[in-house]
């Protein structure tokens, strides 16, 4: 094994954090998942196409699977972790609890922080440009409609 | 609810000790049990005991345990509410424990619909028996008479009110140690207040917080990350590896068997580094059709039997007494109007969202399996066979993945972990890749159709044939590509379910024949896909139907309407098409915008299997001028399967399954060369993404008092067959081959 680990220091869920990797290369998908524990942002392709391991950088949304770890050395990084608890979701959580907008649930959780990026910067949006934000987050079970209507119920609407 | 697991194999193994469990399986379900005590918990695992199906704790919480298991859909909040009904106990004191072969009775593994009507059906009458013992218990405990007696809030009371006894303080962690009685009496519907209600679902919150531990989330002490490097084509074998290819990895260990080639490593990323960048020479081989040959592939294919489905004439069913079809071709040729038309359905992956995945703690002949197959107690029995275990000392451990939507890739996922846990002697999590999730999964076979039927001159359908090209479902276990690849004997079983139901019209037809043509061989190892070949089916059936109707110039839900006699069919189709607000009209849709897109609606029944629910879907797409694509604007359908358990857990199945086909019917087709799977990714296989969903609108058509029928199925097998009937009301195309990639109007 190395003997000295590269480490790069940056903020997780409002922590000071050291993220360990050999390889700078490595997907901050795997560290998060691995030496953080934090499971709740999902690996689906890890090919950058279906939007499972968003989180957010810096306030914006990023496919995890896709930012090596190397690159977020200074960032703050929220994950799903970050935002509330089962039994004190945030509200745009509550929201998708409210409409029950899962079925297996797999996608919820990038469906969430790719939702939440878009309610920071456009805290009204309308049904199309909901649409629009979550394009390139896919559910296979169908959920889409009540996915939709739980974000704009975190809105008010 | 985040699942928990006893994740200590020395631990069961002890607890475990000598009991042995030996199932032999007979007739139907049932269960030869020698003395019983299950390995985790104590309790018995023999179905016609109540106690394997429940368990009451003294502080008055139950426990209820199925084989069945909730693969996202909902099952585990419904069985809650049939069991807390019939126990009388609040729903939330219910919790259920789905597909751990090592506390749950073995009802069957999970599929066709059947979650709730042979699971929940066996908990609730496991929980009705427990309500006669509970107030048995209850009556001499407050010595009055059992007759007195009732339960309510999870207390045994007397009807007229005083003093009673909580179910915990009555059983206390105990057992009841009474037989499954199948005529103890259910609580009648009209009595329902739990059975009908929408309580939440317990796993939402946690899945919306992160903190749900699906299979991918799940890790044991001392467990090493596992890849398997599938072959580059599907029949290659493996030559040579080259292991100092990978040595700059740290930790990384080769694993070849045969041609079964992995790697492992402690470290995740080391693996996943080591997979791609093993060298490794493989075989040239080929031997695919292509699947844009597949319909001559078809066509042409070796058939092992021809079978009659369906045959019925004037006065009945025919069986097999006229297999030339003689009256049916007669009738056909004497029709003054003659039709037919081709169907083709494309092979389509389950297209799962996480990559399949498990994790294998296993030594020489014991261990445990954790995975998210729908089919544990199967599991349990075939891995133990293929990898020389022995099944009493195999657990098998449900925990939840993404959707799988019927015999995913898990099964394999599995036997890797298997097969590397044993091979290296430390437990093994595989987790499968992307690509490999589209290559390898099982596949929902190809399916074409072909139709005929004649018209007289009243507009009576006289006949009606639909012949279908299927490959053969063959007993056995299906392969697993680790025991393939590895070399280890193993059953050669095929199985994509039942594919050839719902082949025959549900309208009035004098003679209707529908023949399968069993073929030997198929491209790709196919696999239950949901509601397996219906969706093509009825695609083809209603369809043609609908082709019928515009040629006969009938509005397509009056021509339906006209040909059943159903009050439920008809109910479906009314209720729906006032909702959706259809005009009636023959198709296509006469009169034209000038600018703008083409608008049109169609309409699609079906009975599920010809004997479950009803559904009827209604759709309106615009389909562009320039490029044909099509949008579908709204969707409304109305179902009926019988007693609704959790109306909201219903509709958002009814609301999943309707835009999963969406998805299947516009975008998916399985594409592959003479040697692989060429679609191995979202790009190159293209999934539904939110600007294209619909509003969808369902209407449920609760009938307290008739039977349950599962519904994780039923809804999708309508839509294709109402959006290509909209597309022809629209633009006057009709369009009989999935997917629908555009129309030229």
């Amino acid at each position: 094994m190395l003997c000295r680990m590269p480490t790069y220091r940056c903020q997780v869920n409002g922590r000071a954090a050291t993220l360990e990797s050999w390889d700078p290369a490595q997907p901050l998908l795997y560290v998060l998942r691995g030496s953080l524990a934090l499971t709740g942002t999902r690996v689906g392709c890890a090919l950058g196409q279906c939007g499972s391991c968003t989180v957010l950088i810096n306030g914006q949304a990023a496919k995890s699977c896709m930012t090596p770890v190397s690159a977020v050395a200074g960032r703050r990084i929220t994950t799903i972790e970050g935002l509330g608890t089962p039994e004190k979701p945030d509200p745009l959580q509550a929201a998708f609890i409210a409409e029950q907008a899962a079925q297996c649930g797999y996608c919820t959780t990038g469906m969430i922080m790719a939702a939440k990026a878009l309610l920071a910067r456009t805290p009204r949006p309308t049904g199309e440009q909901v649409k629009e934000a979550l394009a390139g987050n896919l559910c296979r079970c169908g959920t889409h409609t009540r996915i939709l209507k739980a974000v704009l119920r975190a809105t008010g609407q | 609810m985040t699942p928990s697991f006893d994740i200590n194999r020395r631990d069961w193994l002890k607890v475990a000790g000598g009991l042995v469990v030996s199932f032999t399986f007979g007739d139907g379900l049932s269960a030869l049990v020698q003395q019983s005590p299950s390995a985790a918990d104590g309790r018995t695992l023999d179905p016609k005991e109540v106690d394997s199906f429940l368990s009451i704790a003294a502080d008055g919480s139950v426990t209820v345990y199925t084989s069945k298991v909730d693969v996202g859909t909902g099952m585990r909040i419904a069985i809650a509410q049939m069991a807390a009904e019939e126990l009388g106990v609040d729903t939330a004191r219910v919790s259920v424990v789905d597909g751990d072969t090592a506390r749950c009775p073995n009802t069957g593994g999970t599929g066709g619909s059947t979650g709730l009507t042979r699971g929940g059906a066996a908990v609730r009458q496991a929980a009705a028996t427990a309500r006669q013992a509970l107030i048995g218990l209850a009556a001499v405990r407050l010595e009055r008479p059992a007759t007195d007696l009732t339960i309510v809030g999870g207390e045994v009371r007397p009807v007229r009110g005083g003093k009673g006894i909580g179910i915990g303080a009555l059983v206390g962690n105990r057992r009841l140690a009474v037989p499954l009685d199948p005529k103890a009496i259910l609580m009648p519907p009209s009595r329902y207040s739990r059975v009908g209600q929408s309580p939440r679902r317990p796993d939402v919150p946690a899945k919306c917080t992160g903190r749900y531990q699906y299979i991918q989330d799940f890790s044991v002490p001392g467990m090493l990350h596992g890849r398997v490097i599938r072959p580059p084509t599907i029949g290659a074998t493996l030559i040579s590896v080259d292991e100092a290819s990978v040595a700059h990895l740290p930790g990384v260990r080769v694993v070849r068997l045969e041609s079964f080639l992995a790697v492992v490593a402690a470290d995740e990323w080391s693996a996943v580094r080591a997979a791609r960048e093993l060298k490794a020479s493989w075989t040239e081989w080929s031997g695919l059709p292509g699947h844009e040959n597949l319909e001559r592939y078809l066509r042409e294919g070796v058939v092992d039997r021809d079978q009659a489905i369906v045959h019925r004439g004037p006065s009945g069913s025919l069986g097999e007494s006229d297999p030339s079809a003689t009256a049916l071709e007669a009738a056909l040729a004497s029709a003054p109007t003659k039709m037919s038309a081709t169907y083709f359905w494309p092979c389509q992956s389950h297209a799962s969202l996480a990559p399949s995945c498990a994790v294998a703690d296993v030594g020489a002949d014991s261990g445990t399996i954790w995975t998210s197959s729908q089919v544990t107690h199967g599991m349990r029995a075939t891995l133990s066979r293929v990898f020389g275990l022995v099944p009493e000392k195999v657990r098998v451990v449900f925990v939840e993945g993404s959707g799988s939507y019927g015999t995913n890739g898990a099964d394999h996922a599995a036997a890797d972990a298997v097969l590397l846990s044993k091979t290296i002697g430390k437990p093994v999590r595989v987790q499968w890749t992307r690509q490999a999730e589209h290559a390898w999964d099982p596949k929902g076979p190809q399916q074409l159709l072909d139709l005929r039927a004649g018209i007289d001159a009243s507009g009576r359908i006289v006949a009606w044939d639909t012949q279908m090209w299927i490959p053969t479902n063959r007993r056995g276990a299906r392969i697993l590509l680790a025991a393939q690849a590895a070399g280890l004997a193993q059953d050669s079983g095929r199985d994509a379910a039942g594919i050839f139901e719902n082949g025959d019209p549900a309208y009035a037809a004098d003679h209707v024949r529908v023949l399968a043509h069993w073929l030997r061989d198929t491209p790709l190892n196919p696999s239950n896909l949901r509601a397996p070949g219906k969706p093509a089916n009825v695609f083809a059936v209603e369809g043609f139907t609908d082709e019928i109707a515009a040629a006969l110039r009938v509005d397509p839900l009056e021509f339906r309407v006209a040909r059943l006699t159903d009050p439920r069919a008809l109910e479906v189709l009314a209720r729906g098409a006032k909702a959706f607000g259809w005009q009636p009209r023959p198709a296509p849709n006469a009169s034209r915008p000038s600018t703008g897109p083409l608008v049109g609606r169609g309409v699609a029944y079906t009975r599920y299997k010809q004997a479950e629910n009803y559904v009827a879907t209604f759709m309106e797409v615009a389909v562009e001028r320039e490029g044909g694509r099509i949008s579908v604007r709204r969707v409304v359908c109305a179902h009926d399967c019988g007693l609704v358990v959790n109306p909201d857990a219903l509709r958002n199945q009814i609301e999943g399954g309707i835009v999963q086909t969406l998805s299947r019917a516009l975008h998916e087709e399985v594409q592959f060369d003479t040697s692989r799977v060429t679609s191995v990714d979202w790009a190159s296989y293209p999934i539904l993404t939110f600007p294209e969903a619909p509003a969808v609108e369902v209407i449920l058509v609760s009938r307290p008092e008739e039977p349950l029928w599962g519904a994780g199925e039923a809804s999708t097998v309508t839509v294709a067959a109402a959006l290509a009937n909209a597309v022809f009301d629209a633009t006057g195309v009709r369009l009989r081959r999935v997917p629908f990639r555009g129309v030229r109007p």
